[in-house]
């Protein structure tokens, strides 16, 4: 185990040191000068010089990129040109509105997803196994923004069940809070569920047929019970992976659907640093969004380890 | 069945997109106040917008972009992966073949639409950025297909004799291995193509794919939300068209996996 941690680290790191350099490579492309990239056309050239000695432009590359990935280690984002604050700051205030969202959201695609998926691997080639199938073949090809289009139009505009959009604040209370989340994650959970119960539906078919699930049924276990103890763990493998993924998906789809709902998360923080030109915030915020989704691919390793010890021997999947 | 109706909706709109070329019931970049927000009727058979651009006309245009992009996102993902996969799977184990796998992985491991992003904020909102930057996602996705159904064959005796017969090792794999991968690579082709319509679609609605007058379906439903109390079909037109898009392709890839994989037709029986 401790061999199979060392390695999936070392990659871990070396996946991390790779997308930080990705990031670094397409903000440094950028045609011209990033300082007169962010200041326009009319800057004159001592704005420019300016902030381009606020952003240590004059640097070589090899130390800026250095001080950048330092200064993240620190958990110094640096300094935002457009809103005068540490962008860490701005990203705290953000990720507060974006984090449980996602969170949510994936929650609810998970609870949705389980019941459905057996339910269907259970009646296969029944009626409620087609039922499935198709909703979920529907659910995938619905896009999530226009879901949530569609919600705000019936609880919003028609019943007013629900605001249209915006965030209270957690301030308001964490019940006026998780309402204004709602809809947005139920509209982003709506398609990752649809992908996750099909995944669930065809990794418990394929436990269920095989042989030591025979031995158990022979056994005089019922199905009910055969699925539980035996099947069930075992077709965890592939939904595992499929909700890691899902979680990149969730966090890059909450950018969008937070700007159908203007809710204040890293989404909206996102293009209005791309409209502002505002490079540090968007490299920063790209940074920390692909770093937590590395980490969270990372865990997933982890958590097969621990669902599946024959891979804690090192054998590759 | 499935095969039928995928091929159906997905024939309907690339002949719609194809007929746009050619003619449209009115012309798109004429914006015609008098007649806006008309209701579906003689007319305007779905409609018109807050400027009076025929629903219709916007759709069957929307569907060439759509299209478009997602089609050629495709291309670049087969053009770079498929080579990058049948080189990994030609000298499997080598320092090449991990270098590779690795850079997959490295993709993989990428929120796609941030990057997505990313690249379309630097280089700017375009169609062609759009494209780029969905088409650099597929390229993991192609490679690892045309690797897995590579490394199978290359135990097969058909490839020995043609290494006997003194064939290099891209030879083979250009005239032996791509044929019987070809079936694999149609399946995961129809299924990009069908996450592309839904990736420009995202991009477009948030600014960053085809820019206006181009019209295009996810630009539409931003123009219509701001009219959703007003005008509601305008935002659940383009959406339609989305799903049915996509459906049909998601269809149409189920249906061609099914008829040209031997493995998954079996375990369906």
């Amino acid at each position: 185990m401790a061999r199979y941690l060392l390695t999936r680290l070392l990659s871990l790191g070396l996946s991390l040191v790779a997308a930080s350099l990705v990031i670094f490579a397409v903000i440094e492309v950028i045609p011209g000068d990033p300082a007169s990239y962010m200041l326009g056309l009319n800057a004159t050239p001592e704005a420019v010089a300016a902030l381009r000695d606020e952003l240590g432009l004059d640097g070589s590359l090899l130390s800026r990129y250095l001080g950048w990935v330092a200064g993240m280690v620190q958990g110094d984002f640096g300094q935002s040109y457009t809103y005068r604050v540490p962008v860490a700051e701005l990203i705290g205030d953000r990720v507060v509105v974006s984090l449980p969202l996602a969170l949510l959201a994936l929650a609810l695609s998970t609870a949705i997803a389980f019941p459905v998926g057996i339910v269907a691997a259970a009646r296969r080639g029944r009626a409620a196994d087609y039922a499935v199938m198709g909703a979920t073949q529907l659910g995938i090809a619905v896009p999530n923004f226009w879901f949530a289009m569609l919600l705000v139009l019936v609880f919003a505009v028609r019943l007013h069940w629900f605001s249209a959009g915006g965030f209270p604040g957690w301030e308001a209370g964490v019940l006026a809070g998780l309402k204004a989340l709602t809809l947005p994650a139920v509209a982003l959970a709506l398609p990752q569920a649809s992908i996750l119960a099909r995944v669930m539906r065809s990794s418990l078919i394929e436990t269920l047929g095989q042989d030591y699930i025979r031995t158990a049924r022979a056994k005089g276990l019922s199905r009910r019970l055969a699925t539980r103890r035996h099947a069930l763990r075992n077709a965890m493998i592939p939904v595992l992976t499929i909700i890691g993924l899902q979680f990149s998906f969730l966090l890059a789809g909450a950018i969008i659907i937070e700007n159908v709902f203007f809710l204040p998360g890293l989404g909206r923080l996102i293009f209005q640093a791309i409209t502002q030109r505002d490079l540090v915030v968007v490299e920063s915020v790209v940074m920390l969004l692909v770093f937590a989704v590395i980490v969270v691919n990372f865990a997933v390793d982890l958590a097969y380890a621990a669902v599946d010890p024959r891979l804690r021997r090192g054998g590759r999947r | 069945m499935q095969i039928v109706i995928g091929a159906a909706l997905t024939a309907l709109f690339l002949g719609a997109a194809l007929l746009s070329f050619v003619w449209t019931p009115y012309d798109v970049a004429v914006l015609d106040i008098a007649h806006k927000l008309a209701p579906p009727g003689a007319d305007y058979w779905l409609g018109s917008d807050h400027f009076g651009r025929d629903t219709l006309s916007m759709l069957m245009v929307g569907a060439r972009t759509s299209i478009a992009v997602a089609v050629l996102a495709v291309g670049i993902g087969m053009a770079l992966g498929v080579p990058l996969g049948l080189a990994a799977a030609a000298r499997r184990g080598s320092w090449l073949d991990e270098v590779i796998m690795r850079g997959n992985d490295l993709i993989f491991a990428f929120p796609s639409l941030v990057i997505a992003i990313l690249i379309t904020a630097v280089f700017g909102p375009s169609a062609t950025n759009a494209i780029l930057a969905i088409g650099i996602f597929n390229v993991p996705v192609f490679a690892r297909v045309a690797r897995g159904g590579a490394l199978s064959l290359w135990t097969l005796d058909f490839v020995l004799a043609a290494r006997v017969a003194g064939k290099g090792a891209a030879r083979i794999s250009a005239e032996h291995i791509l044929p019987n991968i070809a079936n694999l690579l149609i399946v995961q082709g129809t299924i990009q193509f069908s996450l592309g319509i839904l990736a420009e679609a995202g991009l477009s609605y948030v600014g960053l794919g085809a820019q206006p007058p181009t019209p295009s379906w996810g630009r539409m439903l931003a123009d219509a939300q701001t009219m959703i109390y007003t005008a509601p079909r305008l935002a659940i037109l383009p959406g339609v068209a989305i799903i049915l898009m996509v459906l049909g392709l998601n269809l149409m890839g189920d249906g061609l996996r099914d008829l040209l994989d031997p493995r998954v037709r079996r375990a369906r029986g």
